[in-house]
């Protein structure tokens, strides 16, 4: 808990929430690893692993022990979508997360769910779903760490991870 | 890395000789009665064991930890005794130990022989019928006094208590370092006292879930090693490492069969399906013992390997279900309020352990077999991932506080009493009890 307070104290956790209360339209990037990360704004390259990240949105969320795709994932999906038509040469991963409010193994198979409900949904919308790579971390890698559903709502996630442009 | 393996468990070779030295049967039984629900610990005198040095302390001292920590024996302080033992080979004067109401009394010694080895022999006296209950002598390298202590402590818990013991054991765990977005986790292993850890792997790659071979000096356990998260297994001994079965999606969620010829895990589908599979870990054939579109997995067998109890959310959230070893027949079996995983079949094969989650809590508890009866042992913010002590009697979890998802490992007996914090030196999750060693 004092750790939270710490945390939500600093401006960078203030600009994530900014970016998490816009989702799809975020001005903040945030990093596809999950990190914190202030990368300079909006003046990302068309194409970039950044104009992903940035103008479109890397990640979506979910609701409690739900893998069902939201309305605002699908609007963010559908975005990746297009971007990842538009820009073919990327590989791609899908990584589903858990918050830790669950057992260990039971969270690696819902993260896997998670992931695998995002790549289908890419999949309806044209992409090839040979394209795109699952994998589960369950609850092993939280981007935000308190004891409340304030963070446990932001690791509970499917993010798209862009890996080495080429063929 | 095979290397420093080899290293750290060249201590399993140790050749142990046992005689007995009990000369007198007991008539009356000293023993300690389980069937009573509330059990008063035993009143014993630990002496120091006669050495030229701190050895005999220092064993008397793991001895008297061992007991102590099982909640039933409350060695009794040193300073009160007073007989001071210079012949451990000569009855005591019960008298001396009557009158501070130390109602067992072991007494011993430890010498260096010739050829290098040590000798440890102890006494275990009852001291209101005033005779020896038992007395054995132990030989092996000095480098094993620890074992030695321990496996006297199994016998004194045996013969007072008419169960095995479970201190001559190993648990294998996950050592937890770094900051929780970016946790490093390695596979480690020490005795079930804490201590003599060591390190099976470097942090390089995220490792969870260990569990131990029933049968040998094997693990087996999940690694993302090459981001492709897998189930592999690892022989102790010899530090080789290979990838159990070969399937297209991750694996998670391994456990061994109660023989050790088989690793049940699930195989996470493209579909988001998880389903049970068994590897034969010789003929390295696998089965598919579940097809579902939900979650199945944590699968653990019964002792006789005829059942197989499983977490699964087919019927919406996660609840116990128990199936033949073939895949037949899977019935739920809890039916509680809140939803329950990690079911754990106990190694006496009258119950079941598991994971509670219910109004915001995690609780350990322990059920019937057949689901009914089901007692809570623990409870707080995250108790998770019960292991059953050889014997039957104990359990080992880990739990965390709120906010900083910081484990470290516990035990508690199967009454719910006696929670007891493993000190280990991060923090620490997942543990898994080994057999009682050979």
């Amino acid at each position: 808990m004092r750790r939270f307070e710490m945390i939500a104290r600093s401006p960078v956790v203030v600009a994530l929430f900014m970016a998490l209360a816009i989702a799809g339209c975020a001005k903040k990037p945030i990093n596809s690893a999950g990190d914190l990360g202030l990368n300079g704004a909006g003046s990302a390259r068309p194409g970039s692993t950044q104009d992903f990240t940035v103008n479109v949105g890397d990640r979506i969320f979910f609701d409690v022990d739900s893998s069902v795709i939201r309305a605002d994932a699908q609007q963010t999906l559908s975005k990746q979508a297009q971007w990842l038509q538009r820009y073919p040469n990327y590989a791609i991963t899908v990584e589903g997360h858990a918050d830790e409010r669950g057992t260990r193994e039971y969270n690696l198979a819902l993260g896997q769910r998670r992931a695998a409900a995002a790549r289908n949904f890419l999949a309806s919308r044209g992409l090839p779903a040979s394209r795109i790579k699952t994998i589960s971390y369950g609850n092993e890698r939280p981007v935000a760490v308190c004891d409340a559903d304030s963070c446990w709502s932001q690791n509970r996630r499917a993010v798209t991870v862009l890996g080495g442009a080429g063929s | 890395m095979n290397k420093m393996i080899r290293t750290v468990f060249s201590a399993f070779a140790v050749i142990i000789a046992i005689a007995a030295i009990t000369t007198v049967p007991a008539r009356a039984d000293l023993k300690l009665d389980f069937s009573k629900g509330n059990v008063e610990p035993m009143p014993i005198a630990i002496t120091d064991f006669l050495s030229g040095d701190q050895l005999g302390t220092n064993i008397s001292g793991v001895i008297a930890a061992d007991l102590e920590r099982s909640g039933l024996f409350a060695p009794i302080d040193k300073g009160a005794f007073i007989e001071k033992i210079s012949n451990p080979d000569a009855a005591p004067r019960f008298e001396d130990w009557k009158v501070i109401n130390a109602q067992a009394l072991v007494t011993g010694r430890v010498t260096k022989q010739p050829d290098g080895r040590l000798k440890a022999e102890f006494r275990l006296w009852d001291t209101f019928a005033g005779q020896q209950l038992d007395g054995q002598q132990f030989f092996t390298s000095p480098d094993s006094w620890r074992r030695v202590a321990h496996i006297i402590a199994d016998a004194i818990y045996q013969r007072l208590t008419g169960e095995k013991g479970y201190f001559d054991t190993r648990v294998v765990f996950v050592d937890e370092s770094g900051t929780r977005e970016k946790r490093i986790k390695r596979l480690a292993i020490m005795d079930q006292d804490g201590a003599n850890v060591r390190y099976l792997t470097n942090g390089k790659d995220l490792v969870l879930t260990p569990r131990f071979s029933p049968s040998r000096q094997e693990i087996t356990y999940m690694s993302f090693e090459g981001n492709k998260p897998q189930v592999y297994l690892l022989q102790l001994e010899t530090g080789q490492r290979e990838l159990v079965g070969n399937f297209p999606g991750m694996t998670i969620a391994p456990r061994f069969s109660s023989d050790g010829q088989k690793v049940a895990m699930s195989l996470l589908q493209d579909d988001g399906s998880a389903n049970i599979y068994t590897m034969d870990v010789r003929s390295r054939t696998t089965t598919r013992l579940t097809s579902t579109s939900a979650i199945d997995t944590g699968a653990s067998y019964s002792p006789d390997n005829g059942q197989v109890v499983f977490e699964s959310d087919r019927g919406g959230r996660p609840q116990i279900y128990k199936m033949g070893a073939d895949g037949s027949n899977p019935q739920r079996i809890s039916f509680g309020d809140g939803s329950y995983s990690t079911p754990v079949w106990s190694p006496r094969g009258d119950l079941i352990a598991f994971t509670k989650q219910s109004g915001g809590q995690f609780s350990i508890g322990v059920m019937k077999t057949d689901g009914s009866g089901e007692r809570i042992l623990t409870s707080g913010y995250h108790d998770e991932g019960p292991t059953w002590a050889p014997n039957g009697r104990v359990l080992m979890f880990y739990r965390f506080p709120p906010g900083s998802n910081s484990p470290h490992l516990f035990t508690v007996d199967l009454t719910g009493r006696n929670l007891r914090q493993i000190q280990t030196p991060n923090l620490a999750s997942d543990p898994a009890w080994s057999p009682l060693l050979e």
